[in-house]
C-alpha cells in the first residue's frame, strides 16, 4: 500500500513537474576529473560562467586523487557510480573507456565542428568515425629560464644545442646556480620534459612518429638515440643528488630561485607565476645546427565526454557544446595558463610566459609526445619504458644505445609493423 | 604483596648502583628511540607554521617572525568543512571498531573455546583476509554498494572496514583467548552461567589488554585509508578526513602548507584514540592481575 | 540451553558466536576477493572474458618479462621483510622489555611517542622522510656534516643499491610501535609471582629476560613475526607514495604488492589487466598462506608448549 502511494505521488510530481517544465528542479552534473589543482577555477569562474547562461543545469566539479583517477573512475565506471561528465586522458586509456562502452560517442555533437582533425586526434576511434571527448586543451614544452641567472653567467638565451650547453657551462662555472632543475626520482620528468621535450627536434617532430608507427623507423635510429644522447649530458648540469630529487623538489628549486633553467611543460606557468619573485622566460627546445627548422611536443592533453550511462544526456551535452565554445576556451586558457586551448578560434591571452609558449605554433611544427598513439598499446608499455630507460640514461646508468635497443626489442615483442 | 616487598627490597639494597645504572641505561635508550621517533613528525609539525618558502629554505628551523605562517590551516579552513570531515572519520572509525571488536571477540572466543568439527578450518578461513589486500575485491564491493544503494554514505564503508579488520582481530584474539584458564571458565558453568555470559563477564574483561592492541591496529588503516572513501563515498557530505586532505595534492602544484596543516590535525584525534586504548590495556592488565 | 554445555548435541550459542562476524566478513570481503581471484583464470580475448585454465600462470612465470618482475619484485619484498625481522622485531621487544621493567618513570611519555609514527599517514611519512633524506633541503647532510660525516651521505632513495634498504628502515621507524605493544602487553601479563619466584632464586636483569620473560613471551614473538610476514608481502602504501607505481629508481623498490597494483590498475598510459593483476594476487596469496600455514601447524603449536 505505502509503496503504491509513494509511486502514485512520484508519478504526480513527475506529471507536475514536466506540466511547469522551467520550475522543475535542476539537473546536476558530476564531473569526474584528476585535475584537484584546478578546483578553485571551476568553482569560481567556469561553473558561475556556465551556470549563468543555462539556469537549470548544476554543475559540481569533484577531481579525486591526480594519481589514482584512472583506477578510482575505472571501478566507479563498472559499477555504475560515476558522475555524468567524464575527464579524459589523452589516447588509449580514454579509448578504451569508449570501446567499453563507458563513454558515449560524440559524433553528433555540435560542437565537434570547432576543432581540427588533429586537435580531436587524441580522443577519436582508430577509424576516425567517432570523437568521445571534447578537446579541452593542450600543453607544449619548452624551457623556463630565471633571467636573472642567464644575465649573472652572462649567456643569451640559447637556441642550438652548442649554445645550449655552452650556456650551461657557462652558468656552471659561474658557480651561483644550479645549471638546470631536474631530478630523476619520478622518472617521468626524464621521459617527459627530458626526452620528449628535446626529441622532436631529432626525429623530425610527426614525420618521425608516425614513420615509428608506421615501422619504417626504429628506436634504434639515430632520430631516436640522438636525443638520449643529449640527455647523457645532462647529468652534469643538473644538482647534487638529483637521483633522489622528485618532481615537486624541481619545481621548489627552481622557483626558490637556486636553478637557472627548468626543462618544462607549459602547465608549470600559474604555479611559476604563484611562486616565483624573479623574471622569467622560456625557449624552445635547441636545435642541433643553427637554421635547422623546430619541433615542439604540442601535446594533447585533456578532454572531457558524456559517460554513457548518464541519466542526464541532454544537459551534459549542453554542457559539452559549451565548453566546445569559444567562450568557455577564453575562460579556461586564461584561468590556467599553459593549458593552451584546442579549438580552432583564436583566443587571446594574457599572460607573457604563455603567449611566449604559444607564439612558437607559428614558429616550429607543432607534433605530439612520441609514444603515446598506438605505441603503448602492449606489454613492456612503451611509455613506461621510456621513463625508465631516459631515468637510466641521465644518471649514466645506461648508455643510449642500449636503451635504443631495450625499447626497440620491447617494442618489436608485441607491436606487428615493428616485427 | 606484603611478602613481596621485603624481598626485593633485601635484594636490591647491595645491587642499588648496578641498579641505578641499569636505569640510566634503559633512560639513555630509551630517550634516542623517542628522539628518532618524534624527529619527523616535529619536522612536519613546524613546517606546518611556515611559510611554503620557508619549508624548503630550511626545513629543520623553528618559525621566526619572518617565515611564520598559518597559511596552510587557513587554506584548510576555507576548502571544504573540515569539521564535518573530521566527525565523519570519527564516526566511520569508531563504529567499526566497536563492531570489529565485539564481532571478533565473539568469533575469536568459539573458535578458541569450543571444539567443533570444522573448528580449524573456520580458523582458517576466517584468517584468508589478512592474506590477501581487500582492495583488490573494489568493483564487486562498489557494485554491491550501488545495488543497495549505500553509495555516498558512512554505511558503506563501516561494513567493509568492519569486513577488513575482522580478520586480524579474530586472529590475535583468540591466540590470547587460548591463554586463558580453562579452571576460571569452568567455576563459572558449574556456577550455571550462560556461554553468553561467561563470555561477556568472565573472557572479554580477561582479554581486555589484547582488546585495546587489537583497537589500536585495526583504527590506523582505517582513519588512514583514502582508497575506499574515495572510491565509496567521495561526497562532500560523507568525506573523510584524509580524503579532504587529498585536495590539496595536486597533478602538478601540491599545496603542501594545506598538506600538512590538515594531516597535522587529522593526528589529533587518533593520538587520543590511542591513549584511551592503551589506558585500557594498563587498567585490563591490572585488573586481569587481580583475579 | 546453557546447562548442557558440557557435552550438548548442537551447540547454538557457537552459531551465534560466529555469526556476525563471519556474515560481514563473507559478503563484503570473501565473495569480492575471490570474484576478483578467479579472474586469473580469464582472459579478455575480443572483449570477451574467456576461460584460459592455467594460462595467465603461465605467462607469469615462463614469459621472460614478466617472471623477470615477479622474482624481482620477489626477492625485493623478501629483502623488506628480513629487515622488518632483523631491525623492527628486536628493536621492538628491547624497548618493550625496557619499559616493562619495574619503576621507569616516564613510561607512558616514551610508550606514546615511540608509537605516534605508526599512527601517521602514508602521505606525511613519505613526505617527512623524503625533506629529510634530500640532497636539496639539507636536513639529513647538515646533520651529518655536524658529527663530520657528510662524506657518508648520499641521495639514498634515489640509488638503485640503498633505496629499498632505506624504504624498508623507514618503514621499521613508522611499524617498530606495533610488536613494541604487543610484546608489552605480554610482558605485563607474566604473572607476577613468576617475577618474585624468578628472583628468590637470584634472576634478576638481563638473565631474569633471557630465562624467564622470552620463553614466556615466545607466542607473542610467533604473532609479530606472523604479522609482520603478512604485512611485508603485503606492503604497497609507503613504497608507492615514497617512489610512486614504477617503485623506482628502475624497480629496485618493487614489492609484489606495486607489481600486482600496478598491472591490475593500470598506470599513465599501460592499461589496467585485472587478469594478469588477480595471477599476481593469487601467487601472493598462495605465498602467503604457505607462511601462515606453516606457523599454523608447525611453529604455533610447538610455542604453545611453554605457555603456562
Amino acid at each position: 500500500m505505502k509503496r503504491n502511494s509513494l509511486k502514485l505521488m512520484l508519478l504526480a510530481s513527475t506529471i507536475m513537474g514536466a506540466a511547469t517544465a522551467t520550475h522543475a528542479a535542476d539537473v546536476t552534473l558530476t564531473i569526474e576529473s584528476w585535475r584537484n589543482d584546478d578546483l578553485a577555477i571551476w568553482q569560481e569562474k567556469i561553473i558561475p560562467a556556465f551556470e549563468a547562461d543555462n539556469p537549470g543545469i548544476k554543475i559540481k566539479f569533484t577531481p579525486s586523487a591526480p594519481a589514482e583517477y584512472n583506477a578510482v573512475l575505472n571501478s566507479k565506471l563498472e559499477a555504475g557510480s560515476a558522475g555524468d561528465l567524464i575527464t579524459c586522458r589523452p589516447f588509449d586509456t580514454s579509448l578504451a573507456l569508449y570501446n567499453n562502452g563507458h563513454l558515449a560517442s560524440l559524433a553528433d555533437l555540435e560542437g565537434m565542428s570547432n576543432f581540427s582533425a588533429v586537435a580531436k586526434s587524441a580522443w577519436i576511434t582508430d577509424d576516425g568515425s567517432h570523437p568521445f571527448c571534447v578537446p579541452m586543451a593542450s600543453v607544449i614544452h619548452g624551457f623556463i629560464y630565471n633571467a636573472e641567472a642567464l644575465e649573472d653567467a652572462g649567456v643569451k638565451v640559447p637556441t642550438t644545442e652548442a649554445e645550449f650547453f655552452a650556456a650551461l657551462d657557462a652558468i656552471k662555472a659561474k658557480g651561483n646556480y644550479i645549471p638546470m632543475s631536474m631530478g630523476t626520482a619520478d622518472q617521468w620528468e626524464a621521459a617527459t620534459m627530458g626526452y620528449n621535450n628535446i626529441g622532436p627536434n631529432y626525429w623530425k617532430g610527426e614525420e618521425g612518429r608516425n614513420a615509428l608507427i608506421a615501422g619504417t623507423q626504429k628506436l634504434t635510429d639515430e632520430g631516436w638515440v640522438a636525443p638520449y644522447r643529449a640527455l647523457a649530458k645532462w647529468k652534469d648540469y643538473l644538482g647534487d643528488g638529483f637521483e633522489a630529487q622528485s618532481y615537486p623538489d624541481s619545481q621548489n628549486l627552481f622557483t626558490l630561485g637556486r636553478a637557472a633553467i627548468y626543462p618544462a611543460g607549459s602547465w608549470e606557468i600559474s604555479g611559476f607565476n604563484a611562486n616565483a619573485s624573479f623574471k622569467m622566460g622560456a625557449f624552445i627546445p635547441p636545435v642541433q645546427n643553427a637554421g635547422d627548422e623546430c619541433h615542439i611536443s604540442d601535446h594533447t592533453d585533456i578532454a572531457i565526454g558524456m559517460n554513457a550511462k548518464t541519466e542526464n544526456a541532454a544537459a551534459a551535452k549542453t554542457f559539452l557544446n559549451w565548453v566546445a565554445s569559444s567562450e568557455f576556451a577564453k575562460i579556461y586558457a586564461n584561468a590556467l595558463p599553459g593549458f593552451f586551448p584546442l579549438s580552432s578560434a583564436p583566443v587571446a591571452l594574457e599572460d607573457p610566459l604563455a603567449q611566449e609558449f604559444i607564439s612558437w605554433r607559428s614558429k616550429c611544427k607543432s607534433t605530439i609526445r612520441s609514444t603515446y598513439q598506438i605505441l603503448s598499446r602492449g606489454t613492456p608499455n612503451l611509455e613506461t619504458e621510456t621513463w625508465n630507460a631516459s631515468a637510466q640514461v641521465i644518471k649514466g646508468a645506461e648508455t643510449p644505445e642500449a636503451a635504443g635497443k631495450r625499447l626497440q626489442d620491447g617494442l618489436a615483442s608485441w607491436y606487428k609493423p615493428q616485427q | 604483596m606484603t611478602t613481596s616487598q621485603p624481598t626485593s627490597q633485601s635484594i636490591s639494597n647491595p645491587m642499588l648502583s648496578s641498579n641505578t645504572a641499569r636505569a640510566i641505561a634503559a633512560h639513555a635508550i630509551l630517550i634516542t628511540y623517542t628522539i628518532i621517533a618524534l624527529f619527523p613528525v616535529v619536522v612536519i609539525v613546524i613546517n606546518s607554521f611556515k611559510s611554503r618558502n620557508a619549508i624548503f629554505r630550511s626545513p629543520l628551523s623553528p618559525p621566526n617572525s619572518e617565515t611564520f605562517s598559518l597559511i596552510g590551516y587557513e587554506t584548510v579552513i576555507k576548502q571544504g568543512d573540515f569539521l564535518l570531515y573530521f566527525q565523519n572519520s570519527l564516526t566511520v572509525t569508531i563504529i567499526s571498531l566497536t563492531m570489529v571488536l565485539f564481532f571478533g571477540a565473539m568469533a575469536a572466543f568459539a573458535l578458541a573455546e569450543y571444539r567443533f568439527k570444522l573448528n580449524l578450518l573456520t580458523g582458517l578461513y576466517l584468517a584468508l583476509g589478512i592474506m590477501i589486500p581487500i582492495r583488490l575485491g573494489t568493483v564487486a564491493i562498489l557494485q554491491m554498494m550501488v545495488a543497495s544503494g549505500l553509495v555516498n554514505t558512512l554505511t558503506a564503508l563501516i561494513l567493509v572496514y568492519t569486513a577488513q579488520g575482522l580478520p586480524l582481530a579474530i586472529f590475535i584474539l583468540s591466540e590470547f583467548m587460548q591463554g586463558i584458564s580453562d579452571d576460571l571458565k569452568n567455576a563459572g558453568r558449574i556456577d550455571g552461567l550462560s556461554e553468553y555470559r561467561i563470555f561477556l563477564r568472565l573472557v572479554l574483561p580477561l582479554v581486555r589488554p589484547a582488546m585495546a592492541t587489537v583497537a589500536v591496529f585495526t583504527m590506523i588503516p582505517i582513519w588512514n585509508d583514502l582508497w575506499f572513501p574515495l572510491i565509496l563515498a567521495p561526497a562532500e557530505e560523507v568525506k573523510t578526513v584524509t580524503l579532504g586532505a587529498q585536495v590539496f595534492i595536486g597533478q602538478f602544484v601540491t599545496n603542501w602548507n594545506a598538506v600538512l596543516a590538515s594531516l597535522s590535525l587529522a593526528i589529533v584525534p587518533v593520538l587520543i584514540l590511542y591513549l584511551i586504548f592503551s589506558k585500557q590495556l594498563i587498567k585490563g592488565i591490572t585488573s586481569g592481575a587481580v583475579k | 540451553m546453557e546447562e548442557k554445555s558440557h557435552k550438548p548435541p548442537f551447540r547454538s550459542h557457537i552459531l551465534v558466536f560466529l555469526a556476525p562476524a563471519f556474515l560481514i566478513y563473507t559478503s563484503f570481503m570473501v565473495i569480492p576477493l575471490f570474484g576478483t581471484l578467479q579472474m586469473s583464470l580469464y582472459s579478455q580475448i575480443d572483449g570477451v572474458q574467456k576461460f584460459v585454465g592455467l594460462a595467465n600462470f603461465a605467462t607469469l612465470f615462463g614469459d621472460e618479462r614478466w617472471a623477470q618482475s615477479f622474482w624481482n619484485a620477489l626477492v625485493n619484498n623478501t629483502w623488506f621483510f628480513v629487515i622488518h625481522m632483523l631491525v623492527q622485531n628486536p628493536i621492538g621487544i628491547l624497548l618493550a622489555a625496557l619499559l616493562s621493567s619495574n619503576k621507569l618513570r616516564m613510561r607512558a611519555f616514551y610508550r606514546t611517542s615511540i608509537f605516534i609514527p605508526t599512527i601517521l599517514s602514508f602521505v606525511i611519512v613519505g613526505f617527512a622522510w623524503k625533506l629529510i633524506l634530500s640532497p636539496l633541503w639539507g636536513v639529513a647532510p647538515s646533520m651529518l656534516d655536524a658529527i663530520g660525516l657528510k662524506s657518508l651521505f648520499a641521495p639514498w632513495l634515489g640509488k638503485e643499491e640503498y633505496a629499498l634498504t632505506t624504504l624498508a628502515l623507514i618503514s621499521v621507524w613508522q611499524f617498530v610501535g606495533i610488536p613494541m605493544m604487543l610484546i608489552y602487553a605480554a610482558m605485563l601479563s607474566i604473572p607476577d609471582e613468576v617475577l618474585e619466584a624468578a628472583e628468590c632464586d637470584g634472576l634478576s636483569g638481563n638473565a631474569q629476560f633471557w630465562k624467564i620473560k622470552l620463553p614466556l613471551i615466545l607466542p607473542s614473538i610467533g604473532i609479530i613475526s606472523i604479522l609482520t610476514f603478512v604485512g611485508n608481502f603485503n606492503a604497497f602504501d609507503l613504497i608507492y607514495s615514497a617512489q610512486g607505481a614504477l617503485a623506482g629508481p628502475n624497480y629496485s623498490t618493487d614489492v609484489l604488492g606495486t607489481f600486482m597494483f600496478r598491472t591490475f590498475f593500470g598506470f599513465q598510459l599501460q592499461l589496467g589487466d585485472p587478469n594478469m593483476g588477480s595471477a599476481i594476487a593469487s601467487a601472493m596469496f598462495f605465498i602467503i598462506l604457505c607462511g601462515v600455514s606453516i606457523y599454523l601447524f608447525g611453529i604455533q603449536t610447538r610455542l604453545r608448549r611453554y605457555q603456562f
